[in-house]
Protein backbone atom coordinates (compact mmCIF):
# COMPACT_ATOMS: atom_id res chain seq x y z
CA UNK A 1 0.00 0.00 0.00
CA UNK A 2 0.80 3.48 -0.79
CA UNK A 3 2.89 5.40 2.59
CA UNK A 4 2.89 8.86 3.76
CA UNK A 5 5.96 9.95 2.28
CA UNK A 6 5.17 8.64 -1.24
CA UNK A 7 1.94 10.71 -0.53
CA UNK A 8 3.92 13.64 0.79
CA UNK A 9 6.78 13.44 -2.27
CA UNK A 10 3.96 13.66 -4.83
CA UNK A 11 1.67 16.57 -2.80
CA UNK A 12 4.69 18.43 -2.48
CA UNK A 13 5.80 18.00 -6.13
CA UNK A 14 2.16 19.74 -7.03
CA UNK A 15 2.12 22.45 -3.81
CA UNK A 16 5.61 23.48 -4.27
CA UNK A 17 7.34 22.30 -7.46
CA UNK A 18 4.25 23.68 -9.53
CA UNK A 19 4.29 20.00 -10.75
CA UNK A 20 1.09 20.36 -13.04
CA UNK A 21 -0.58 18.96 -16.20
CA UNK A 22 -0.23 21.76 -18.77
CA UNK A 23 -3.04 21.24 -21.27
CA UNK A 24 -5.37 18.01 -22.32
CA UNK A 25 -6.13 18.55 -25.66
CA UNK A 26 -8.72 17.07 -27.23
CA UNK A 27 -7.96 16.46 -31.15
CA UNK A 28 -10.85 16.85 -33.77
CA UNK A 29 -11.06 16.17 -37.39
CA UNK A 30 -12.99 18.11 -39.73
CA UNK A 31 -12.55 16.80 -42.41
CA UNK A 32 -16.42 15.53 -42.75
CA UNK A 33 -17.31 19.33 -42.89
CA UNK A 34 -15.99 19.96 -45.90
CA UNK A 35 -18.52 21.50 -48.58
CA UNK A 36 -18.02 23.91 -51.43
CA UNK A 37 -20.51 26.39 -49.72
CA UNK A 38 -18.42 28.72 -47.34
CA UNK A 39 -21.84 28.96 -45.06
CA UNK A 40 -21.86 25.10 -44.95
CA UNK A 41 -18.67 24.42 -44.07
CA UNK A 42 -18.91 27.53 -41.34
CA UNK A 43 -21.90 25.98 -39.86
CA UNK A 44 -20.67 22.60 -39.91
CA UNK A 45 -17.70 23.59 -38.10
CA UNK A 46 -19.10 25.15 -35.34
CA UNK A 47 -21.43 22.61 -34.94
CA UNK A 48 -19.15 20.11 -34.44
CA UNK A 49 -16.37 21.73 -32.12
CA UNK A 50 -19.20 21.83 -30.33
CA UNK A 51 -20.62 19.06 -29.75
CA UNK A 52 -17.56 17.32 -29.27
CA UNK A 53 -15.83 19.49 -26.58
CA UNK A 54 -19.02 20.82 -25.13
CA UNK A 55 -17.72 18.53 -21.98
CA UNK A 56 -14.20 19.49 -22.03
CA UNK A 57 -13.52 21.69 -19.62
CA UNK A 58 -15.97 20.03 -16.99
CA UNK A 59 -14.33 16.96 -17.29
CA UNK A 60 -10.97 18.54 -16.73
CA UNK A 61 -11.86 20.04 -13.98
CA UNK A 62 -13.68 17.27 -12.61
CA UNK A 63 -10.24 15.25 -12.94
CA UNK A 64 -8.61 18.15 -10.90
CA UNK A 65 -10.64 18.03 -8.39
CA UNK A 66 -10.29 14.12 -7.83
CA UNK A 67 -6.75 13.71 -7.95
CA UNK A 68 -5.84 17.28 -6.89
CA UNK A 69 -3.98 18.05 -9.54
CA UNK A 70 -4.13 21.33 -11.56
CA UNK A 71 -4.88 21.19 -15.30
CA UNK A 72 -3.38 24.26 -16.31
CA UNK A 73 -5.19 24.37 -19.87
CA UNK A 74 -8.17 22.61 -21.93
CA UNK A 75 -7.79 23.23 -25.72
CA UNK A 76 -9.04 22.04 -28.86
CA UNK A 77 -6.90 21.22 -32.28
CA UNK A 78 -8.66 21.01 -35.63
CA UNK A 79 -7.53 19.63 -39.10
CA UNK A 80 -5.55 22.29 -40.98
CA UNK A 81 -8.17 24.91 -41.80
CA UNK A 82 -6.26 25.44 -45.07
CA UNK A 83 -7.68 21.75 -46.24
CA UNK A 84 -10.89 22.22 -44.69
CA UNK A 85 -11.63 25.30 -46.47
CA UNK A 86 -10.10 24.41 -49.29
CA UNK A 87 -13.23 23.77 -51.98
CA UNK A 88 -15.51 26.65 -50.42
CA UNK A 89 -12.75 30.01 -49.91
CA UNK A 90 -11.99 31.85 -53.21
CA UNK A 91 -10.29 34.64 -51.19
CA UNK A 92 -7.80 35.15 -47.86
CA UNK A 93 -11.19 36.86 -46.83
CA UNK A 94 -13.16 34.04 -46.84
CA UNK A 95 -10.88 31.89 -44.81
CA UNK A 96 -10.79 34.38 -42.05
CA UNK A 97 -14.25 33.89 -41.76
CA UNK A 98 -13.65 30.39 -40.90
CA UNK A 99 -11.31 31.83 -38.19
CA UNK A 100 -13.77 33.99 -36.76
CA UNK A 101 -16.24 30.39 -36.37
CA UNK A 102 -13.23 28.60 -34.59
CA UNK A 103 -12.76 31.68 -32.34
CA UNK A 104 -16.64 31.80 -31.48
CA UNK A 105 -16.75 28.00 -31.14
CA UNK A 106 -13.55 27.76 -28.59
CA UNK A 107 -15.11 30.67 -26.89
CA UNK A 108 -18.90 28.58 -26.66
CA UNK A 109 -17.01 25.65 -25.24
CA UNK A 110 -14.69 27.75 -22.40
CA UNK A 111 -11.07 27.01 -24.03
CA UNK A 112 -8.72 29.14 -23.79
CA UNK A 113 -7.09 28.71 -27.50
CA UNK A 114 -8.10 26.59 -30.57
CA UNK A 115 -5.12 25.72 -33.10
CA UNK A 116 -5.59 24.37 -36.18
CA UNK A 117 -5.53 28.07 -38.47
CA UNK A 118 -2.89 25.98 -40.12
CA UNK A 119 -1.34 24.95 -43.44
CA UNK A 120 0.92 21.85 -44.84
CA UNK A 121 3.14 23.12 -47.42
CA UNK A 122 6.53 21.08 -46.69
CA UNK A 123 6.54 20.74 -50.42
CA UNK A 124 4.02 23.28 -52.10
CA UNK A 125 1.79 25.47 -51.75
CA UNK A 126 -1.85 24.59 -53.68
CA UNK A 127 -4.02 27.75 -53.97
CA UNK A 128 -6.36 26.86 -50.56
CA UNK A 129 -2.38 26.96 -48.82
CA UNK A 130 -1.50 30.13 -49.88
CA UNK A 131 -4.66 31.52 -49.35
CA UNK A 132 -4.97 30.72 -45.45
CA UNK A 133 -1.22 31.76 -45.18
CA UNK A 134 -1.83 34.89 -46.78
CA UNK A 135 -5.06 35.24 -44.69
CA UNK A 136 -3.05 34.84 -41.31
CA UNK A 137 -1.97 38.46 -39.78
CA UNK A 138 -6.18 39.24 -40.39
CA UNK A 139 -7.32 36.27 -38.65
CA UNK A 140 -5.08 36.65 -36.03
CA UNK A 141 -6.06 40.29 -35.27
CA UNK A 142 -9.92 39.32 -35.67
CA UNK A 143 -9.46 36.31 -33.09
CA UNK A 144 -8.70 35.67 -29.90
CA UNK A 145 -7.77 32.05 -29.10
CA UNK A 146 -7.06 30.93 -32.24
CA UNK A 147 -3.44 30.02 -33.01
CA UNK A 148 -1.79 29.51 -36.65
CA UNK A 149 1.20 27.61 -37.72
CA UNK A 150 2.39 26.55 -41.03
CA UNK A 151 4.56 23.47 -41.50
CA UNK A 152 7.31 24.43 -44.34
CA UNK A 153 10.11 21.66 -44.43
CA UNK A 154 10.24 18.16 -43.53
CA UNK A 155 13.09 15.73 -43.94
CA UNK A 156 11.48 13.66 -46.73
CA UNK A 157 11.02 16.44 -48.68
CA UNK A 158 13.10 19.24 -48.12
CA UNK A 159 11.94 23.08 -47.14
CA UNK A 160 9.67 24.94 -49.19
CA UNK A 161 11.43 28.21 -49.50
CA UNK A 162 8.62 30.34 -51.47
CA UNK A 163 6.69 29.56 -48.18
CA UNK A 164 9.34 30.99 -45.92
CA UNK A 165 9.67 33.72 -48.24
CA UNK A 166 6.20 34.10 -47.97
CA UNK A 167 5.88 33.66 -44.09
CA UNK A 168 8.90 36.23 -43.54
CA UNK A 169 5.93 39.13 -44.85
CA UNK A 170 2.83 37.36 -42.99
CA UNK A 171 5.12 37.37 -39.50
CA UNK A 172 5.92 41.23 -40.42
CA UNK A 173 2.45 41.65 -41.27
CA UNK A 174 1.25 39.92 -38.03
CA UNK A 175 3.05 41.96 -35.93
CA UNK A 176 2.13 45.10 -37.90
CA UNK A 177 -1.90 44.06 -37.49
CA UNK A 178 -1.34 43.69 -33.46
CA UNK A 179 0.82 46.17 -33.01
CA UNK A 180 -0.95 48.03 -30.04
CA UNK A 181 -1.09 44.66 -28.45
CA UNK A 182 3.50 44.70 -28.52
CA UNK A 183 2.27 42.60 -31.80
CA UNK A 184 0.86 39.65 -30.02
CA UNK A 185 -0.68 38.42 -33.01
CA UNK A 186 3.09 36.72 -33.74
CA UNK A 187 2.58 34.82 -30.46
CA UNK A 188 -0.05 32.89 -32.42
CA UNK A 189 1.81 31.20 -35.09
CA UNK A 190 4.68 29.42 -35.51
CA UNK A 191 6.26 27.87 -38.37
CA UNK A 192 7.36 24.52 -38.37
CA UNK A 193 9.71 21.77 -40.43
CA UNK A 194 8.78 18.69 -39.58
CA UNK A 195 5.65 19.12 -37.47
CA UNK A 196 3.64 16.62 -35.59
CA UNK A 197 0.53 15.65 -35.90
CA UNK A 198 -0.26 14.55 -32.42
CA UNK A 199 1.16 17.75 -30.71
CA UNK A 200 -0.75 19.18 -28.11
CA UNK A 201 0.57 22.10 -27.11
CA UNK A 202 -0.25 25.53 -28.34
CA UNK A 203 0.67 27.77 -30.99
CA UNK A 204 1.62 24.73 -32.97
CA UNK A 205 -1.56 22.24 -32.36
CA UNK A 206 -2.85 20.86 -35.27
CA UNK A 207 -4.94 17.59 -35.56
CA UNK A 208 -3.29 15.85 -38.13
CA UNK A 209 -4.94 13.95 -41.19
CA UNK A 210 -3.34 10.90 -40.26
CA UNK A 211 -5.52 10.93 -36.30
CA UNK A 212 -8.75 9.28 -36.03
CA UNK A 213 -11.67 11.55 -35.85
CA UNK A 214 -11.70 12.68 -32.60
CA UNK A 215 -8.47 11.90 -29.94
CA UNK A 216 -7.40 12.68 -26.36
CA UNK A 217 -3.50 14.35 -25.92
CA UNK A 218 -2.18 15.58 -23.32
CA UNK A 219 0.82 17.82 -22.05
CA UNK A 220 2.53 17.15 -19.03
CA UNK A 221 4.75 19.50 -17.32
CA UNK A 222 6.87 20.00 -14.29
CA UNK A 223 10.36 22.03 -14.82
CA UNK A 224 10.00 22.90 -10.66
CA UNK A 225 9.99 19.05 -9.94
CA UNK A 226 13.26 18.26 -12.05
CA UNK A 227 15.05 21.52 -10.69
CA UNK A 228 14.00 20.66 -7.39
CA UNK A 229 14.93 17.06 -7.70
CA UNK A 230 18.48 18.02 -9.01
CA UNK A 231 19.12 20.41 -5.67
CA UNK A 232 19.36 17.18 -3.85
CA UNK A 233 22.67 15.66 -6.19
CA UNK A 234 24.26 18.92 -6.53
CA UNK A 235 28.05 18.03 -7.10
CA UNK A 236 27.64 14.23 -8.01
CA UNK A 237 28.43 12.85 -11.16
CA UNK A 238 26.63 12.89 -14.51
CA UNK A 239 25.25 9.60 -13.87
CA UNK A 240 23.74 10.45 -10.99
CA UNK A 241 22.42 13.50 -12.34
CA UNK A 242 21.42 11.94 -15.07
CA UNK A 243 19.42 8.96 -13.19
CA UNK A 244 17.78 11.23 -10.96
CA UNK A 245 16.28 13.33 -13.92
CA UNK A 246 15.21 9.97 -15.56
CA UNK A 247 13.09 9.16 -12.76
CA UNK A 248 11.82 12.58 -12.01
CA UNK A 249 10.50 12.40 -15.13
CA UNK A 250 9.07 9.02 -15.51
CA UNK A 251 6.96 10.08 -11.99
CA UNK A 252 5.83 13.83 -13.59
CA UNK A 253 4.64 11.68 -17.38
CA UNK A 254 2.43 8.59 -14.55
CA UNK A 255 0.47 11.49 -13.58
CA UNK A 256 0.39 12.81 -17.15
CA UNK A 257 -0.84 9.35 -18.44
CA UNK A 258 -3.49 8.90 -15.33
CA UNK A 259 -5.21 12.14 -16.45
CA UNK A 260 -4.79 11.21 -20.44
CA UNK A 261 -6.54 7.96 -19.53
CA UNK A 262 -9.78 9.45 -17.30
CA UNK A 263 -10.21 12.42 -19.69
CA UNK A 264 -10.07 9.35 -22.43
CA UNK A 265 -12.82 7.42 -19.84
CA UNK A 266 -15.10 10.54 -19.15
CA UNK A 267 -15.23 11.86 -22.17
CA UNK A 268 -15.72 8.78 -24.50
CA UNK A 269 -13.04 9.62 -26.79
CA UNK A 270 -9.71 7.43 -27.54
CA UNK A 271 -6.60 8.35 -25.74
CA UNK A 272 -3.97 9.69 -28.51
CA UNK A 273 -0.54 10.32 -26.37
CA UNK A 274 1.02 11.76 -23.70
CA UNK A 275 3.42 15.15 -24.68
CA UNK A 276 6.10 14.50 -21.74
CA UNK A 277 7.73 17.89 -22.29
CA UNK A 278 8.84 20.47 -20.22
CA UNK A 279 6.93 23.17 -20.71
CA UNK A 280 8.21 26.17 -18.54
CA UNK A 281 6.09 29.38 -17.39
CA UNK A 282 6.82 32.50 -15.98
CA UNK A 283 6.24 31.70 -12.32
CA UNK A 284 8.90 31.60 -10.22
CA UNK A 285 10.44 27.90 -9.74
CA UNK A 286 8.62 26.80 -13.00
CA UNK A 287 12.12 27.02 -15.58
CA UNK A 288 14.11 24.80 -17.80
CA UNK A 289 16.89 27.99 -17.62
CA UNK A 290 16.86 26.88 -13.77
CA UNK A 291 17.53 23.41 -14.55
CA UNK A 292 20.88 24.67 -16.51
CA UNK A 293 21.60 26.27 -14.12
CA UNK A 294 21.33 23.79 -11.31
CA UNK A 295 23.05 21.54 -13.82
CA UNK A 296 25.79 23.57 -13.00
CA UNK A 297 25.61 26.55 -15.44
CA UNK A 298 26.17 30.37 -14.25
CA UNK A 299 23.31 31.61 -16.98
CA UNK A 300 21.52 29.40 -19.53
CA UNK A 301 23.43 30.66 -22.92
CA UNK A 302 27.22 30.14 -20.85
CA UNK A 303 29.68 27.44 -22.22
CA UNK A 304 27.60 23.90 -21.90
CA UNK A 305 24.76 25.19 -22.44
CA UNK A 306 23.66 22.85 -25.70
CA UNK A 307 25.59 20.18 -23.64
CA UNK A 308 23.67 20.21 -20.78
CA UNK A 309 20.51 20.88 -22.73
CA UNK A 310 20.97 17.76 -25.10
CA UNK A 311 21.56 15.51 -21.53
CA UNK A 312 18.23 17.35 -19.91
CA UNK A 313 16.21 16.88 -23.25
CA UNK A 314 17.21 12.90 -23.47
CA UNK A 315 17.42 11.90 -20.02
CA UNK A 316 13.64 13.46 -19.94
CA UNK A 317 12.51 11.43 -22.60
CA UNK A 318 14.02 7.99 -21.71
CA UNK A 319 11.96 8.55 -18.17
CA UNK A 320 9.11 9.99 -19.91
CA UNK A 321 9.08 7.24 -22.44
CA UNK A 322 8.51 3.93 -19.97
CA UNK A 323 5.44 5.97 -18.36
CA UNK A 324 2.93 6.22 -20.54
CA UNK A 325 1.77 3.52 -23.23
CA UNK A 326 1.72 6.13 -25.99
CA UNK A 327 4.43 9.46 -26.57
CA UNK A 328 3.95 11.83 -29.03
CA UNK A 329 3.99 15.22 -29.67
CA UNK A 330 6.83 17.57 -29.09
CA UNK A 331 8.58 15.27 -25.84
CA UNK A 332 11.35 17.19 -24.45
CA UNK A 333 12.47 20.41 -22.55
CA UNK A 334 10.82 23.94 -24.67
CA UNK A 335 13.25 26.66 -24.20
CA UNK A 336 11.16 29.52 -24.91
CA UNK A 337 12.16 32.91 -23.82
CA UNK A 338 9.32 34.93 -22.54
CA UNK A 339 7.84 32.12 -20.62
CA UNK A 340 10.64 31.34 -18.89
CA UNK A 341 12.08 33.64 -16.04
CA UNK A 342 15.55 31.82 -16.30
CA UNK A 343 15.51 32.63 -19.73
CA UNK A 344 14.58 36.15 -19.35
CA UNK A 345 17.56 36.61 -16.67
CA UNK A 346 20.15 35.12 -19.09
CA UNK A 347 19.19 37.85 -21.95
CA UNK A 348 19.35 40.75 -19.49
CA UNK A 349 22.19 39.43 -18.12
CA UNK A 350 23.82 39.03 -21.74
CA UNK A 351 24.49 35.42 -21.50
CA UNK A 352 22.20 34.09 -24.21
CA UNK A 353 21.93 35.41 -27.62
CA UNK A 354 20.21 34.52 -31.10
CA UNK A 355 23.00 32.76 -32.09
CA UNK A 356 23.35 30.08 -29.03
CA UNK A 357 19.30 30.13 -28.89
CA UNK A 358 20.06 28.19 -32.54
CA UNK A 359 22.30 26.13 -31.09
CA UNK A 360 20.03 25.12 -28.70
CA UNK A 361 17.09 23.92 -31.14
CA UNK A 362 19.00 21.66 -32.34
CA UNK A 363 19.15 19.91 -28.79
CA UNK A 364 15.97 20.47 -27.90
CA UNK A 365 12.21 19.51 -28.60
CA UNK A 366 11.25 22.18 -30.60
CA UNK A 367 13.00 25.63 -31.61
CA UNK A 368 13.25 29.51 -31.53
CA UNK A 369 10.32 30.35 -29.41
CA UNK A 370 9.06 33.07 -27.80
CA UNK A 371 11.49 35.33 -29.17
CA UNK A 372 10.97 39.21 -28.89
CA UNK A 373 12.88 40.64 -32.12
CA UNK A 374 12.92 44.57 -33.39
CA UNK A 375 10.37 45.63 -35.22
CA UNK A 376 12.05 47.20 -38.10
CA UNK A 377 13.93 43.40 -38.76
CA UNK A 378 13.28 42.88 -42.89
CA UNK A 379 11.15 40.56 -43.84
CA UNK A 380 14.09 38.60 -45.57
CA UNK A 381 15.90 38.37 -42.36
CA UNK A 382 12.66 37.00 -40.95
CA UNK A 383 12.70 34.52 -43.79
CA UNK A 384 16.49 33.77 -43.26
CA UNK A 385 16.14 32.86 -39.36
CA UNK A 386 12.98 30.52 -40.64
CA UNK A 387 15.37 28.55 -43.03
CA UNK A 388 17.85 28.49 -41.08
CA UNK A 389 16.24 26.94 -38.23
CA UNK A 390 14.30 24.50 -40.73
CA UNK A 391 17.35 23.47 -42.06
CA UNK A 392 17.87 22.24 -38.47
CA UNK A 393 14.65 20.06 -38.42
CA UNK A 394 15.22 18.84 -41.99
CA UNK A 395 18.95 17.81 -41.59
CA UNK A 396 18.81 16.39 -38.05
CA UNK A 397 15.44 14.56 -38.44
CA UNK A 398 13.67 16.15 -35.58
CA UNK A 399 10.94 19.09 -35.47
CA UNK A 400 12.39 22.46 -35.38
CA UNK A 401 10.23 25.84 -34.93
CA UNK A 402 10.08 29.54 -35.03
CA UNK A 403 7.73 31.67 -33.42
CA UNK A 404 9.74 35.04 -32.95
CA UNK A 405 7.62 38.29 -32.82
CA UNK A 406 9.14 42.10 -34.11
CA UNK A 407 7.35 44.77 -31.77
CA UNK A 408 6.74 46.98 -34.27
CA UNK A 409 8.14 50.14 -32.86
CA UNK A 410 10.16 48.85 -30.13
CA UNK A 411 14.02 48.60 -30.15
CA UNK A 412 16.76 46.06 -29.05
CA UNK A 413 16.45 46.01 -24.95
CA UNK A 414 12.86 47.43 -24.52
CA UNK A 415 10.50 45.17 -23.02
CA UNK A 416 7.14 43.97 -24.56
CA UNK A 417 4.29 42.04 -22.03
CA UNK A 418 2.20 39.45 -23.45
CA UNK A 419 0.56 38.81 -20.42
CA UNK A 420 -0.48 35.44 -18.90
CA UNK A 421 1.35 32.13 -19.49
CA UNK A 422 3.31 34.43 -22.56
CA UNK A 423 4.94 36.19 -20.46
CA UNK A 424 7.33 39.18 -21.14
CA UNK A 425 10.55 39.48 -23.02
CA UNK A 426 13.69 42.13 -23.77
CA UNK A 427 13.65 42.29 -27.27
CA UNK A 428 16.85 40.60 -28.41
CA UNK A 429 19.43 42.19 -31.55
CA UNK A 430 19.25 40.33 -34.86
CA UNK A 431 22.29 40.12 -37.04
CA UNK A 432 22.47 43.12 -39.04
CA UNK A 433 23.46 41.26 -42.56
CA UNK A 434 21.09 40.93 -45.30
CA UNK A 435 20.09 37.11 -46.77
CA UNK A 436 17.75 38.67 -49.48
CA UNK A 437 19.40 37.48 -52.45
CA UNK A 438 19.43 34.30 -50.87
CA UNK A 439 15.63 34.06 -49.48
CA UNK A 440 14.43 35.91 -52.54
CA UNK A 441 15.65 33.13 -55.14
CA UNK A 442 12.57 31.04 -54.95
CA UNK A 443 11.81 27.56 -55.52
CA UNK A 444 12.78 24.72 -52.64
CA UNK A 445 15.62 23.25 -50.72
CA UNK A 446 15.80 19.24 -52.41
CA UNK A 447 15.30 16.49 -49.21
CA UNK A 448 18.16 15.93 -48.04
CA UNK A 449 20.43 12.77 -48.33
CA UNK A 450 19.22 10.86 -45.54
CA UNK A 451 15.60 10.83 -46.38
CA UNK A 452 15.79 8.02 -49.15
CA UNK A 453 15.64 5.18 -46.99
CA UNK A 454 13.40 3.09 -49.59
CA UNK B 1 -13.94 -0.34 -3.00
CA UNK B 2 -13.57 3.26 -4.17
CA UNK B 3 -9.70 4.00 -2.03
CA UNK B 4 -9.73 7.75 -1.52
CA UNK B 5 -6.58 9.31 0.18
CA UNK B 6 -6.93 11.93 2.92
CA UNK B 7 -4.08 14.09 3.68
CA UNK B 8 -4.22 16.43 6.90
CA UNK B 9 -1.00 18.92 7.24
CA UNK B 10 -0.75 21.80 9.89
CA UNK B 11 0.11 22.56 12.68
CA UNK B 12 0.08 19.79 15.94
CA UNK B 13 -3.51 20.94 18.30
CA UNK B 14 -5.72 18.44 20.02
CA UNK B 15 -8.53 16.62 18.72
CA UNK B 16 -7.10 16.91 14.38
CA UNK B 17 -7.49 13.32 14.12
CA UNK B 18 -11.17 13.13 16.38
CA UNK B 19 -12.66 15.78 14.04
CA UNK B 20 -11.54 14.03 11.16
CA UNK B 21 -12.91 10.40 12.13
CA UNK B 22 -16.25 12.40 13.30
CA UNK B 23 -16.76 13.78 9.94
CA UNK B 24 -16.27 10.85 8.00
CA UNK B 25 -18.23 8.12 10.16
CA UNK B 26 -21.01 11.14 9.61
CA UNK B 27 -20.90 10.36 5.98
CA UNK B 28 -20.16 6.64 5.86
CA UNK B 29 -17.10 7.02 4.99
CA UNK B 30 -14.74 3.98 6.15
CA UNK B 31 -11.30 4.47 7.65
CA UNK B 32 -8.83 1.41 6.21
CA UNK B 33 -5.08 2.77 7.47
CA UNK B 34 -3.89 5.62 9.29
CA UNK B 35 -0.75 6.65 9.44
CA UNK B 36 0.81 9.56 11.11
CA UNK B 37 3.80 11.45 11.74
CA UNK B 38 5.82 14.59 12.20
CA UNK B 39 7.23 16.87 9.92
CA UNK B 40 9.84 19.98 10.68
CA UNK B 41 7.59 20.20 13.51
CA UNK B 42 3.75 20.02 11.65
CA UNK B 43 1.33 17.35 12.08
CA UNK B 44 1.15 14.96 9.33
CA UNK B 45 -1.34 12.41 9.05
CA UNK B 46 -2.45 10.16 5.71
CA UNK B 47 -5.55 8.21 6.18
CA UNK B 48 -6.63 5.81 3.30
CA UNK B 49 -10.09 5.31 2.81
CA UNK B 50 -12.78 3.61 1.18
CA UNK B 51 -15.47 6.22 -0.21
CA UNK B 52 -17.55 4.08 -2.37
CA UNK B 53 -20.81 4.16 0.10
CA UNK B 54 -20.16 7.31 0.98
CA UNK B 55 -23.41 9.37 1.57
CA UNK B 56 -21.93 12.25 -0.27
CA UNK B 57 -20.23 12.87 -3.69
CA UNK B 58 -16.64 13.15 -3.73
CA UNK B 59 -16.70 16.87 -4.78
CA UNK B 60 -18.95 17.46 -1.74
CA UNK B 61 -16.94 15.44 0.20
CA UNK B 62 -13.92 16.87 -0.54
CA UNK B 63 -15.09 20.74 -0.32
CA UNK B 64 -16.40 19.87 3.14
CA UNK B 65 -13.50 18.13 4.73
CA UNK B 66 -11.44 21.54 3.19
CA UNK B 67 -14.07 23.40 5.67
CA UNK B 68 -13.34 21.57 8.60
CA UNK B 69 -9.41 21.55 7.73
CA UNK B 70 -9.87 25.36 7.85
CA UNK B 71 -12.02 25.12 11.32
CA UNK B 72 -8.97 23.64 12.89
CA UNK B 73 -6.15 25.67 10.98
CA UNK B 74 -5.00 22.75 8.95
CA UNK B 75 -4.80 21.18 5.02
CA UNK B 76 -7.20 18.77 4.47
CA UNK B 77 -6.95 17.38 1.08
CA UNK B 78 -8.93 14.30 -0.39
CA UNK B 79 -7.80 12.45 -3.69
CA UNK B 80 -8.06 9.19 -5.10
CA UNK B 81 -5.40 6.58 -4.78
CA UNK B 82 -5.10 6.19 -8.52
CA UNK B 83 -2.53 9.38 -8.58
CA UNK B 84 -0.02 7.94 -5.72
CA UNK B 85 -0.11 4.21 -7.51
CA UNK B 86 1.21 5.66 -10.50
CA UNK B 87 3.45 7.73 -9.77
CA UNK B 88 4.83 5.52 -7.07
CA UNK B 89 4.57 2.34 -8.54
CA UNK B 90 5.21 -0.06 -11.96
Amino acid sequence: MINIFEVNETNKMISEENLDVRTITLGISLLDCIDTDLEVVNRKVYEKITRLAKNLVATGQEIEREYGIPIVNKRISVTPIAMVGASACRTSEDYVTLACTLDKAAKEVGVNFIGGYSALVSKGMTTGDELLIRSIPQALAKTERVCSSVNVGSTKCGINMDAVRLLGDVVLQAAEYTKENDSLGCAKLVVFCNAPDDNPFMAGAFHGVTEADAIINVGVSGPGVVKRALEKVRGENFEVLCETIKKTAFKVTRVGQLVAQEASRMLGIPFGIVDLSLAPTPAIGDSVADILCEIGLEYAGAPGTTAALALLNDQVKKGGVMASSYVGGLSGAFIPVSEDQGMIDAVKAGALTMEKLEAMTCVCSVGLDMIAIPGDTPATTIAGIIADEMAIGMINQKTTAVRVIPVIGKGVGEMVEFGGLLGYAPIMPVNQFSCEAFVNRGGRIPAPIHSFKN
Amino acid sequence: MKKTIITVVGKDTVGIIAKVCTYLAQNNVNILDISQTIVDGFFNMMMVTDTANASKEFGALSAELKEVGDQIGVVIMCQHEEIFDMMHRI
